[in-house]
């Protein structure tokens, strides 16, 4: 009760900064110089429409690098962290290219049904498709790798949904998402040798302002982050779905009755002590 | 009549107190995950809202919006670079949460934060 109030004191706190924010905010009546800059220079130093995807890809081409090593890193830590957890039940490294659904025993998931399997057969190449579009055109329409990435993600997905027991290669993503790093990385090391520095986008030729090929190298960035984002959350997709197998086909030694999802573990020395009440401290609706 | 901006930035700030909220008061790690999300999404609309311009449209050149014109017609562009980016990270950090709690729970048999006592003193 003690804990309850004070969170509440503690967003009243918040509520009344936020309020006191909202009350004074001031629109702006003209841009600031920072996106001046970007709306004046823009066109005629980097040839690219969309002054979002140049200010993602070759103002902040930095950032964007770090960006995608944090999402690299939360993958690889996702695939560490679920991975270690699979047990002497699991195929070996070389059967795990070949999609083997009936290989997953007791799967508790429902049976998918015939509306999910045709249309994933129909949807997947055009989703791809979609999202070749938008990371190819992210320098002209609203659009970069970031979003076509995720897109090529959500094929991944319906595959995933469709057929629950599938194996995707983890090995061509890793190939696939590698390689995407190292060309950016090439390509910011070309713009240091050929242009202003590091990234620089103008090692190609600039073009006219809204074609396909323009804007120098953001094209070419933009599909490399898109390919590299979609493997990332693609081998993040694939940690989580066999997590689910793993778990499936795997006999528990802990209790099975259903309390023991929601009670402490017993056994567990650290939980011993105090022993919580039976199935109400998980989240209680409040009064 | 309150302008969008204002509307938007109510609206972010609504979504960060509940997921403040969410996070302090409820027990069950999942719910804990998914308030955090709600706050990253509140955040998420309060930065492209304060971005936002009163009758101007989306910083892409073209023929309405030639580089002669563009500044006075667009919106500034380095928010929306900014979210755009955050929603990406804020997916994998939302991943990252979830195998962690995956992780606790195979380890616990429970996602009750109660029963966490490793790092209690």
């Amino acid at each position: 009760m003690v804990k309850r109030l004070f969170a509440l004191g503690l967003l009243a706190v918040f509520a009344g900064l936020f309020a006191s924010l909202l009350s004074g905010y001031v629109p702006d009546a003209a841009l600031n110089p920072t996106a001046r800059y970007y709306a004046e220079r823009t066109a005629p130093d980097l040839g690219a429409a969309n002054l979002v995807t140049a200010i993602i890809i070759t103002y902040r081409g930095l950032d964007t690098l770090g960006e995608v090593t944090v999402l690299f890193l939360a993958a690889a830590i996702v695939g560490l962290v679920l991975g270690s957890d699979r047990g002497s039940h699991r195929p070996g490294p070389e059967d795990r290219t070949a999609g083997r659904p009936d290989e997953a025993p007791a799967n508790p998931s429902p049976p998918v049904g015939e509306l999910l399997t045709t249309g994933s057969r129909l949807l997947v190449p055009l989703i791809l498709l979609l999202g070749v579009y938008v990371f190819a055109n992210g320098h002209r329409t609203p659009g970069g790798g970031f979003q076509g990435g995720a897109i090529l993600a959500s094929a991944t997905l319906l595959l995933l949904l469709a057929k629950p027991g599938r194996q995707l290669s983890h090995r061509l993503i890793a190939a696939l998402e590698s390689l995407a790093g190292l060309l950016f990385i090439i390509i910011g090391l070309l713009g240091l040798a050929l242009a202003g520095g590091f990234l620089d986008n103008r090692i190609l030729p600039l073009g006219t302002l809204g074609a396909l090929f323009s804007a120098g190298a953001i094209p070419l960035i933009s599909a490399l982050i898109g390919l590299k984002v979609g493997a990332e959350f693609s081998s993040i997709l694939a940690s989580l779905a066999e997590t689910r197998q793993a778990q499936a086909g795997r006999v528990e030694p802990v209790g099975d009755t259903p309390a023991a999802w929601v009670q402490p573990d017993r056994d567990n020395p650290g939980a011993a002590h105090k022993p919580t009440g039976p199935a109400t401290t998980a989240d209680r609706e409040q009064p | 009549m309150p302008d969008l901006t204002q509307i938007a930035l109510a609206t972010g700030f609504g979504l960060i107190l509940i997921g403040f909220y969410g996070a302090l008061t409820r027990r069950g790690l999942l719910r804990i995950i998914l308030a955090f999300t709600l706050a990253s999404t509140g955040v998420n609309v309060v930065i492209v809202a304060i971005g936002y311009m009163r009758g101007r449209t989306a910083p892409i050149l073209d023929e309405a919006v030639t580089t002669a014109t563009a500044v006075g017609r667009i919106i500034d562009p380095l928010p929306q670079a900014l979210v755009l980016t955050a929603i990406v990270i804020g997916l994998g950090v939302t991943a990252l949460m979830l195998a962690y709690a995956y992780r606790l729970f195979r380890r616990h048999r429970t996602l009750d934060i109660a029963a966490f006592r490793e790092l209690k003193w």
